[in-house]
Order: C-alpha cells, then sequence, then structure tokens
C-alpha cells in the first residue's frame, strides 16, 4: 500500500529534524574526520600542515595497527557470537518459566542499566589477581590467573565484561521475538512428533532469524565502537597491546597522544571497515533470514 | 530610622556593585574527592580574602580529560585562564608558544612580587625553560618513594633498604620466610625507567632529556638501564619481583600483604594509611651504588598550573593574583600536609616541620629529602618529551613483555626506544 501526500513539501518537512540531527551530529563530525585525516597539526591548531595521505601511509606501514586490527576481529566475533549465544540461551529458559518469570526477566535485563565504565570496574575488581573473588577461585584451581602479565586472560577479560553487559540488551530482543512466535505451529509439529531439539532448530530459530540478524548487526557495531569504556576501565589495552582494539586506538592516539591527524586517519579506516561489514551482512546473510 | 536605612542601602549598593566589578576567572582542574573539594575550599579562601577577583575551580574529569577539554576550548576560543595539565603534557603546553602565557611572564608583566629563588628548584626545574624561567607553576607534585611492610620486615629480621643490592636480597629473605613476593612497582616508566636514569645521572633521553631541542632522542637503552630491568626480569621469574599492572594498581598487592614493599608516589600515602592494616615505613628510594656514590634526587609527577592565552588584562591580574596566593606558605603548607603532595616553597616546607607535622607522620618528609638533598642536574631535572603520553605506553608494552618472559630486557627497550624516536620525530615535525 502506498501513501499519497497532497503536498510535495510536507514529507520532506517530516523527515528534516531527524535529517538536521543526522547532519549536525554524524555528517559534519564525519566530515571534520576525513578532512583532518589529511593534516597534520599541533594540539591547540596553531600551525596545520597538509600531508596528502601521509597519515594513511603511516597507518598501513605499523605493525601495530595491524595488531590492532586482529585483536578487533577476535574481540568483536567473541563479543557478538557469545553474547548473541547466551542471550538466546537466557531467554529460551525464562521463556518457559511459568512462576515469577517477570523477577526473572527484569534481572536479566539489569545489567543493560549499568554504565559500561562500571561494567569495567566491577569486572576488573571481580578478577584482579591480588583480590578479587573470581582470580583467587581459579587459582585455588590451578589457574595462574594474572591478566597484567598473560594477553590471553587480558582478552578474556575485557570480553566477559563487554558480553555482561550486552546479553540484556540480546536477551530483551530474543524474549519478545519469542513470545512472538504462535504457539499453533509448535504445538502442531509436537503433535506431529518433532522432539524439543527438533522443534527449536527447525521451527524457533528460523522464525527467530530476523530478530538474529538485527542483533548481529547491532552486536557488531557494539564490539567495533561501543566498548572503548569497558577496555579502559579493565586492561587499558595491555598488557602489551593485547587488547587494543581499534577504536581504543582512535582514542589514546587522539584524545591522550593528541595526534590529531593520525587518530582522524583511523576513525576513517574504521568508519569504512563498519560500512564494508554492514554491506556484507545485509548482502549475503540477510538472503537467509526469512521475515 | 530613615537615615539608618538610607546608610545601609548604600552600603549594600557598594557590596553588591564591588561583586560585580569583582574579574572573575574559571579554574579548570582535575582533582577529584577530597583533593576536589580541598581545592574548593582554596578558592573560596582566596574569593573571601579579597573582592577584586573570584577564582572559580571547574572540575573536568582526569589529568587527559581536562587537558584534552582545555585544549577544545581553545581551538573554540572558550579556554579557561587557569588549567591544571599534568607532567608528561608539559612538552605540549611548551609548544603551543601561542596558546600559553608563560608564569614568569605573567608575574613581571602584573608587577606581582615573584621570586624564583623562594621555590624548591627540585619541583619547579621541571616545568622552567632552559634560562631557568618558570613558565608553569606546580601545584600537586609527588615523587617515588619506597613503602614496606614493618611487620613482614621484622618477622624476616631485615632491615630497610638502601641500595638496589640490599633491596634484592632483603626481597629473597622475605620470600624465603613466607611473603608470596618480595617487592612490586606502581607506574613501571615513572619509577624504573625514568627515575632510574635520574637517581643516577643517567640520560634518559638525549639534549639534557629534550629540554635543550626537540631533536632530543631517546637513550633509556644504555647498559645500565637494560641491566636494571634484566635484573627485575628474573626477580620476576624467581617471584622476588611481582608485576601488578601499568597504574597504581599493584597498590593491592601490597594492602593484601602479597608484597612486602611497593614503589609508589609519595602522594600515596594518604591511600596507603587507609587501606594498610599494618604498620608501615616509607624510606627513598633505592640506588644502584656501582653506579653512583651519592644517588641524584628523583624526578616529579603530578601537575602544573597553565595560563593560557586570550584573556583580558584584568583576568590576568586576577590569575596573577590567584597564583601568587597560592605560593603562600600557609596556603602550601596546608595543601601539602592534606593532600600529601610535595611543598613548592622552602618556606612552606620549614612551616611544615615547624608545625611538627613531619614528627606526627613519620615518613611524609622523606620525599620531600630526597627531592632536596642534591642540586638536580640536567638528567635529574625533568623530561621535556613531545608524544610523551604515548611514549610512556610504549614503554609499558614492552615492559609487559619483559615481565611475561617473552623479550628480554635488551630487546624491549631498543623496541621501546626505536618505537618511541618515531613519535619524538611527528612531535617535531608537528611544532617546529
Amino acid at each position: 500500500m502506498s501513501v499519497y501526500f497532497p503536498q510535495k513539501w510536507l514529507p520532506y518537512g517530516l523527515l528534516l529534524p531527524q535529517l538536521l540531527v543526522t547532519a549536525v551530529f554524524f555528517l559534519w563530525p564525519a566530515g571534520q574526520a576525513v578532512e583532518q585525516a589529511f593534516y597534520q597539526e599541533d594540539a591547540f591548531g596553531l600551525s596545520r600542515d597538509f600531508v596528502g595521505l601521509d597519515n594513511f601511509i603511516a597507518l598501513f606501514q605499523s605493525a601495530e595497527y595491524f595488531a590492532a586490527l586482529g585483536t578487533t576481529l577476535v574481540f568483536s566475533v567473541s563479543v557478538a557470537g557469545l553474547g548473541l549465544v547466551l542471550a538466546l540461551l537466557l531467554a529460551v529458559m525464562a521463556d518457559r518459566v511459568l512462576r515469577a518469570a517477570m523477577v526473572y526477566q527484569t534481572l536479566l535485563i539489569w545489567p543493560y542499566a549499568v554504565a559500561p565504565a562500571l561494567a569495567g570496574v566491577l569486572w576488573w575488581v571481580l578478577f584482579d589477581p591480588s583480590i578479587g573473588p573470581l582470580a583467587l577461585a581459579l587459582q585455588t584451581l590451578g589457574v595462574d590467573w594474572n591478566h597484567y602479565l598473560n594477553g590471553d586472560q587480558a582478552m578474556l577479560l575485557v570480553v566477559i565484561a563487554a558480553t555482561w553487559k550486552q546479553i540484556s540488551y540480546n536477551f530483551l530482543f530474543f524474549l519478545a521475538g519469542l513470545q512472538a512466535i504462535p504457539r499453533s505451529l509448535i504445538e502442531a509439529a509436537a503433535i506431529d512428533g518433532a522432539g524439543p531439539a527438533k522443534r527449536f532448530f527447525d521451527i524457533v530459530l528460523p522464525l527467530l532469524s530476523p530478530t538474529t540478524f538485527f542483533l548481529l548487526v547491532v552486536n557488531v557495531v557494539y564490539a567495533f565502537f561501543d566498548t572503548f569504556a569497558v577496555i579502559d576501565a579493565t586492561t587499558q589495552g595491555g598488557p602489551g597491546q593485547s587488547t587494543t582494539t581499534m577504536v581504543y586506538k582512535v582514542y589514546k592516539d587522539g584524545f591522550v597522544g593528541l595526534d590529531l591527524g593520525s587518530s582522524a586517519a583511523q576513525s576513517v579506516v574504521l568508519m569504512v571497515v563498519v560500512g564494508l561489514m554492514t554491506i556484507i551482512q545485509f548482502r549475503y546473510i540477510e538472503r537467509k533470514v526469512q521475515y | 530610622m530613615g537615615k539608618f536605612a538610607l546608610v545601609s542601602l548604600a552600603v549594600g549598593l557598594a557590596t553588591s556593585s564591588s561583586v560585580m566589578a569583582a574579574t572573575q576567572i574559571e579554574w579548570w582542574h582535575a582533582m577529584g574527592g577530597a583533593n576536589g573539594e580541598k581545592v574548593d575550599e582554596i578558592a573560596a579562601t582566596f574569593n573571601a580574602a579579597q573582592d577584586d577577583y573570584e577564582v572559580k575551580p571547574v572540575f573536568k574529569g582526569n589529568y587527559t580529560e581536562t587537558m584534552t577539554s582545555a585544549i577544545a576550548a581553545f581551538r573554540a576560543k572558550q579556554q579557561p585562564a587557569l588549567v591544571q595539565v599534568f607532567e608528561v603534557g608539559t612538552a605540549s603546553m611548551m609548544a603551543a608558544e601561542g596558546a600559553i602565557y608563560p608564569v614568569y611572564q605573567l608575574m613581571q608583566d602584573t608587577d606581582q612580587a615573584f621570586d624564583q629563588d623562594d621555590y624548591l628548584s627540585a619541583v619547579t626545574g621541571y616545568y622552567t625553560d632552559n634560562n631557568g624561567n618558570m613558565l608553569s607553576l606546580p601545584f600537586n607534585s609527588s615523587t617515588p618513594v619506597l613503602y614496606y611492610n614493618k611487620e613482614q620486615f621484622e618477622q624476616a629480621g631485615v632491615s630497610v633498604p638502601r641500595t638496589w643490592q640490599e633491596l634484592g636480597d632483603v626481597a629473597q629473605t622475605l620470600v624465603e620466610n613466607g611473603v608470596e613476593c618480595g617487592f612490586t612497582t606502581a607506574w613501571q616508566s615513572w619509577i624504573q625507567l625514568e627515575n632510574f636514569s635520574a637517581r643516577h645521572d643517567l640520560p634518559f633521553a638525549s639534549k639534557a632529556n629534550g629540554f635543550a631541542g626537540l631533536d632530543t632522542e631517546l637513550q633509556f637503552n644504555s647498559p645500565a638501564q637494560v641491566a636494571h630491568i634484566e635484573q627485575m626480569r628474573a626477580w620476576q621469574q624467581d617471584g622476588v619481583f611481582s608485576y601488578g599492572g601499568r597504574r597504581s594498581d599493584s597498590a593491592s598487592k601490597f594492602y593484601s600483604q602479597e608484597c612486602a614493599m611497593h614503589m609508589e608516589s609519595s602522594a600515596g600515602y594518604a591511600g596507603v594509611k587507609r587501606n594498610a592494616d599494618f604498620d608501615f615505613g616509607v624510606a627513598q628510594l633505592p640506588y644502584n651504588d656501582e653506579l653512583i656514590d651519592t644517588p641524584q634526587n628523583t624526578i616529579i609527577g603530578g601537575a602544573s598550573l597553565w595560563v593560557l592565552q586570550g584573556k583580558s588584562e584584568a583576568e590576568y591580574e586576577a590569575v596573577a593574583a590567584f597564583l601568587s596566593f597560592l605560593s603562600q606558605a600557609d596556603v602550601q603548607a596546608d595543601w601539602h600536609q592534606f593532600s600529601g603532595y610535595l611543598p613548592i616553597t622552602e618556606a612552606a616546607y620549614e612551616l611544615t616541620a615547624e608545625q611538627g607535622f613531619y614528627e606526627a607522620n613519620p615518613g611524609t618528609d622523606v620525599a620531600v629529602k630526597q627531592m632536596t638533598a642534591v642540586t638536580p642536574t640536567e638528567h635529574s631535572k625533568g623530561l621535556r618529551l613531545g608524544n610523551f603520553v604515548q611514549i610512556r605506553d610504549i614503554i609499558n608494552e614492552e615492559l609487559e613483555a619483559v615481565w611475561a618472559g617473552d623479550k628480554t630486557a635488551q630487546v624491549a627497550l631498543d623496541a621501546a626506544v626505536e618505537r618511541g624516536n618515531a613519535l619524538l620525530r611527528k612531535f617535531e615535525k608537528a611544532n617546529d
């Protein structure tokens, strides 16, 4: 069904506020970042030199930058994958709870209300090698937990902290998706003799695919951009560079190091990477989604 | 009755007009918590003491956030008159000649009484130009010292180490007596490389640690520093030393009595006092007596106050008056005793001693003595390196590879020097 507006300007007028917000808060700063990426300047903006592609060339010649790219991939895949699987598991279980369902659901949504930096500090305390209860428990089990020195453990820590925050969000959407699946379909399958596992994989999961796809996109974007605070509060990118993701490096070089040119170039690369990934997701994965 | 009303009206008008006329200046700072409240108190005292000027302190987050927002504000021409910048931001501030108003110049231009000799040169040296002129006013400065657990020392029957050799033996004995680790350190780059170099009068970087030019190169991969880091690597492997994180996260190892010694900022005193439920002592940072007979002073950390360009004459008069107020012995002594930061004037130190503070709080004067025992040399005056925040991160990364056993000290320090030099060249290019 199509809607026709009598005046030509009305639809544009209605869109205008949103477009303005996009222009002011996204297009304009993004444009500035692109411009900045071609300059080198001192922090105070007193002198400014056009350097062409120097900032990009320096980036792609540095082993550290590729290390950050690799770290980002490992981190994002882990956070998005773990977040989706665990949230789905919890949603399926919460969906089957008959008594006090609201209590469970509310408790599961809670972590989302925790500020990322607080979530980081929380896990940082729990896993502190000297005083953290979880670290001490691991040590009694014979695991030598010290994320200040062990890069893999540090990665595990930031993945746990970042995932924990995101599970609530995913859980909410999965639960809504599950509740939207008509009971009749599942009951019909049950009558036809399909067991719980078969019902889940052949009926529930395909019907959840639009939700899953949406969450996949959101989670990847989350892991790429929104996890800065978690990393800053727990590991500050260390030990070595084992938890320095691309967005953390943008912050470190730009805000801490005041190297605006390189930081801007990194943001541009990040924009391109996320743009490409979103296109890939929509072109190749969305085909498998059944609406 | 009518006459009285008239008089009080006149007085009221006079007071309100003088309030209107008070020149307001903003002071952006990074002091949270108790120190932040103290900062507000200092400003309030200043405001109450006179009618001409009003200082408004504004808390802007941590050091990095405060500096970044001041820079962003400067670019948008909304800068505060006064901003607190941490010591590693010094080179960036100095290089921005059009953005800063050197403190010595400000004091001259506004005819404030200002004698640089009143200040402790070991503290102000970090913030002076090559002619010894103070560019910014040190506000909160600290220096690393050694905290030790007196109870564990007694049980193991060891005394406080003076040199690194003694520290190694003491730590070994402690471990043999059942202490989990001998010592740990906070801020590894600052304490184990920057201050290690200064204490032994070794260059951390060429060109007088960067004071004499932007074309400075890092030199902390020379044999003495390499040997020190290599020794620490061996100690880490034996459990004599235990690495506890980049900032002051290592403190928890000391508080929980896992480690018997902790090298940490003198400003950490209040934290140790609050968190350690055991008897502790404070000692000077150890030195290697094979490298130097009389150790040099250590260098400072912390922050100083910078005046920014682009304000009116009246505002600068207000800033100058406030900086003079901050330098007063009673204000300084109060701040020093409250926060644990170093006093910046000789008079404040003497006043604090007179008041009996050091006797009542043993260990609080260790840092001052360590700083002022000798005249600073060009290697112990401080560091002036561009992009230093990032260079410290590089050093952190490379040292972590050493503690983890992935790299030898030589390989790691060579790599840190090479990567750091690239950043120095970049800074030179952007600021020449």
